[in-house]
Formats: structure tokens, sequence, C-alpha cells
């Protein structure tokens, strides 16, 4: 990514607070991910969260997530994202937006 | 939680409001989800009225969860918050309007100033949005409702074909309403589950993506042209790399903000992330002597509902009404980019509407239709009706590469001196500019028919 970008992207994510909750409100089904050719989440998630793995599936995290919802309207394979709000008091939180 | 109370320490029991609210052993007049402008605007309206109202916010204080592309307008507060602009946390008034096209290393702006926007009653204002959320839902709990953080709103409760509350993820946390008004947001998982949305095109959202740059105010005036509490609002076309879209750059007191908003199927289906297409905007020369030298204060990113009038949803259901982003009223129309004001002109109407209802004693669709009607007779559906082809336009390759293009290089030749060649005429410029940005004249003229005729 520092090709692209002046900060890194671990450096413009350090400047948003997170309050991590202790269940995954992203759950991804990464045996349909197999099937898929087009992966929309990789780069249509602004928090980068959907990394594809080498064998052809793709690991993500729920920790860093801007609670946008691209990804699962992004996902054109039925029920491999499910995504939903963190419970109430986690996630992301604003301040200077 | 009451307002004003800080978030709960990590690990303590939560107070439960849900149960106090409950205690009486009946119902509330009104449950309001999502405590964003329109969900303070209709729980506002409620308590106003005297009815009890409960405002749930999943994040631990209001507009923690929210971001924008930058401007309020805030006519639509005179009613509701006399003399606001004495009281809102405000970061700059806008008094410089641009209109930028980028097109290769070119830059064409349209620059408007007036200082009289920055005198009472104002036009635009920049704001950041945990701190104006949190201003009006403030005014909503002075007023009575009571504001209940950290509590996602997790489905509807029906009663037959009626909804008469909601579930939330406390623990017996059912809260029952003669009314709920779904104001939670761009994804607004309520109003989907109630059906009321028949297709959720992913053409109709986009993705918004921001940096907000701290720089020193007296550095911000100079490179911006303004003093004091003026601000600018710039919006940008022809800045996102080939994905449909467009950029914004806008000022608060001592930071910038600048950011990309994206269409979100094409993101999808390309090779470029947000960051690296915001990070190429930064880079040109229109833009980067307003942001450069700063340090990124903080990143954000969220959905837009662009779709516009064609896109929302059923916007009544038996007990159920949906307002601001949960409705898709965000105005995406080229030159208006709004949403702050939608969002609080459709649920004050809602709150009046639900009032209404509520007296008469009946909260079905029908008893409730008076939100849709008080919606159509202000700017929120009228605005979104007469402008609803415009997003498309917007989002063609005419008016994201083609025209900038075109703008771009006919600015070029009429100010480039080429002595001791003569000058040009400005048709014979626009006809090779046409070409060389493979412009049609028919397309232009079907384009510009279409542009007279939508923006009315």
């Amino acid at each position: 990514m520092s090709g692209y970008s002046q900060i890194s992207f671990e450096t413009r994510m350090d400047s948003v607070e997170f309050r991590v909750g202790e269940s995954a409100h992203i759950t991804v089904d990464d045996t349909l991910c197999r099937d898929c050719s087009v992966r929309g989440c990789i780069t249509a998630c602004p928090a980068n969260l959907f990394v594809p793995t080498s064998d052809g599936g793709i690991v993500f995290n729920y920790e860093q997530c801007f609670e946008c919802g691209a990804c699962s309207l992004a996902c054109n394979t039925e029920g491999a994202i499910d995504w939903s709000y963190p419970e109430g008091g986690h996630g992301v939180v604003f301040h200077k937006t | 939680m009451i307002p004003g109370e800080s978030p709960r320490p990590e690990g303590s029991p939560r107070p439960d409001p849900l149960q106090r609210a409950d205690a009486a052993g009946s119902e509330v007049d009104a449950i309001v989800v999502g405590a964003g402008p329109a969900g303070s605007a209709a729980a506002l309206e409620l308590a106003r009225n005297g009815h009890s109202v409960v405002l749930l916010e999943r994040g631990p204080f209001p507009g923690s969860k929210n971001m924008y592309g930058g401007v309020i307008y805030g006519r639509i507060l005179d009613t509701l918050v006399p003399k606001w602009w004495e009281e809102a946390p405000i970061q700059r008034w806008v008094t410089r309007r641009q209109t930028m096209m980028l097109s290769g290393d070119q830059a064409l702006t349209i620059d408007y100033r007036s200082d009289r926007w920055g005198d009472p009653p104002y036009n635009g204002a920049t704001a950041y949005r945990p701190d104006f959320d949190q201003w009006l839902a403030d005014k909503a709990a002075e007023a009575g409702a009571r504001v209940v953080c950290s509590t996602t709103a997790t489905g509807l409760i029906h009663e037959g074909e009626q909804v008469v509350g909601v579930t939330t993820d406390r623990p017996g946390g059912e809260l029952r309403a003669k009314v709920v008004i779904a104001c939670d947001g761009a994804n607004s998982f309520l109003a989907r589950e109630a059906g009321l949305y028949e297709n959720l095109d992913p053409a109709n959202f986009t993705v918004g993506v921001k940096e907000t740059i701290a720089l020193p105010s007296e550095v911000i005036d100079a490179r911006f042209g303004v003093r004091g509490d003026h601000g600018v609002d710039i919006e940008i076309l022809g800045c996102t790399g080939g994905v449909p879209g467009g950029g914004f750059v806008y000022t608060n007191r001592d930071t910038v903000s600048v950011g990309l908003v994206l269409s979100l199927p094409e993101l999808a289906k390309g090779d470029k992330r947000p960051e690296q297409l915001l990070h190429q905007m930064k880079q040109h020369a229109g833009i980067a002597p307003l942001v450069e030298g700063g340090e990124v204060r903080e990143y954000s990113a969220h959905m837009i509902p662009e779709g516009g009038y064609e896109a929302m949803p059923e916007l009544i259901g038996n007990g159920l009404l949906v307002a601001g982003d949960a409705a898709s009223m965000c105005l995406a129309a080229g030159v208006w980019l709004e949403g702050v004001n939608f969002a609080i002109g459709s649920g004050a109407a809602a709150g009046r509407a639900t009032h209404r209802a509520i007296q008469r004693g009946d909260t079905s669709a029908e008893g409730l239709e008076g939100y849709r009607t008080r919606l159509e007779s202000s700017f929120v559906l009228s605005d979104h009706r007469k402008l609803r082809e415009i997003p498309h336009l917007v989002m063609g390759d005419l008016a994201q590469t083609r025209l900038p293009g075109m703008a771009c290089g006919v600015a070029e030749q009429f100010f480039h001196v080429d002595n001791p060649a003569p000058k040009p005429g400005l048709r014979r410029i626009i006809r090779s500019e046409m070409k060389t940005n493979g412009v049609r004249f028919r397309d232009l003229i079907r384009e510009s028919v279409k542009a007279i005729r939508g923006f009315g």
C-alpha cells in the first residue's frame, strides 16, 4: 500500500478510534468466496478488512470496521457475508468527522 | 443512559433505562431509532408535543457513527431551534463555494463568494458530526426525550400487521411503542426487515472516504482566502480515477476535510482502493497546495444512499415511519450535495405526523399518511422528485470524465497565448475539444436537455 499512500494504511487506521467488542459482527463463509470471481468486498471495503489468501479463500477481521455496510451490498454471492451492527457502544467512534 | 452522562466504564453493568421506560407498565408513545439529525429532529418534535419518546443510539454518544461530505444547510433548523446559530457547534460558515473540474494536470474552477453568507441567518456551515449530532440530540433530551445510547435496535416487534416496538441488544431489551421511527441510517436494517425496500440496488449507493487534516487556522485562512469563522466548500468532478463519483474539500476551524464519494459497484469491480484514489486526488496541482504538510488527524468512511427519489423505500408502514438516510434522502445532484437538512426535514415531519396520528388514535399506515403529505409539501420530496434524473446524469460518463476534460481543454486553449499564431475562434476551440474528449454533438445536446429538464 505504501507505494500509493503518503502514509501507511496502518497509520491511517491508527487515526480512528475503535472500541472493539468481543463478538464479531461480520462473518464470512469463505467456502462461497472460493467460487466468487468478483470479490467486490476486497476493493470496496474502505478499511481493507477482506484479504484474499493464496489458496483462494478470504480472511477478514472485524476489529477496524467503519460499519459502512459496503461489503455486504457489494457481495454478489448470496450468504457469503453476514454483516450487522456491532453490539451497542462498540465499534467505530468518530470525532472530527 | 441519561443524556450528558459519560459512556459507561468498561465492564460495569449497563444502567437500564429500558426498564425504567417500561416501569409504568405501559408502552411509550414513540421509539426513534438512531440519534442522527433525522432521529433527533423527530424526537424533538414529539417531546415538545408532550409525548413520551425514547431515542435509541447504538453508538456511545449521538454522532459517534456519523461522518459526511461537508456542509449543513441550516434553514430547516430555524423553526426547530430558533437562533440555532448562536449555540450550534459550528466550525466555519461557508462564504465561498466552488465547483472544480479536474482533468490530467488541469483544473477549472467556478468560484462564488459572498460575505453575506457569513452573517446571520447564514447559509451553509461546516461542523464535526459527532459534535453537531450530539448538540441536536441534547435539544431533544432537553425537550423531554429519553436518549438511550450504546443500544442497538436488533429488530421490530409485530402484533399482526402493526409494528409495536423494537428488540434491542440489552438483556430483556424489548421496548414497545405506538409508533417506531426508523432513522437508523444508510443501511436501515429496520426498513429492510419491514419489507419497505423493494430492491436494494448497490448502484444506488456510494462509498464516502474522508481525511480530516490538521492545519493551523491561519494557514487555512491564507490558503483558502477566508478570514475568521468564514470557510470554503469545494465540490470536485473528474478526480476519481475513472470510478464514477466526485470529491470534496472543505474547511473546519483548524482542519481541512478532503474526501471522495465513489460508486459502490464500480469500486467493487476495480483494482483501485478508495484511499489510493484519495491519495491521487490529493496529488493534483489543484488540490495539493491546499492540504500539503498537514497531518491526517482522522480517517473515516461511510456509505451514502445517493439514488434519490427512485431509490426511496416505502416511507410508511403500520406503526412505522422511515426518515433520513434510512429512507435514501441524501440529495446527490451534482452541484448540490445535501443530506443533513433532508434528514432534519424528514425527521421533523415524521415527528409531527406521529403526533397527529397518536392524537387521533390511529397509528396504522393510513393514520400516518400525513408524513408523506408533509414531505411532499416541503423541500424534502419536492426537491427529490424534481431532481430525480440528476443522480444518474452526474454518475454518467459524460459528466464524469468527458465534461471535465472538455471544460479544461476549452479553458486551456482559450487562455493560452500562442503568438505569433493568431487566436483561434471559440467555436473552433469547442469543436476541437469535443473531438479530443470524444463528446459527440448529439450526446451533448441530449445530456444538456436532460440537465436543463432535470434541474427544473
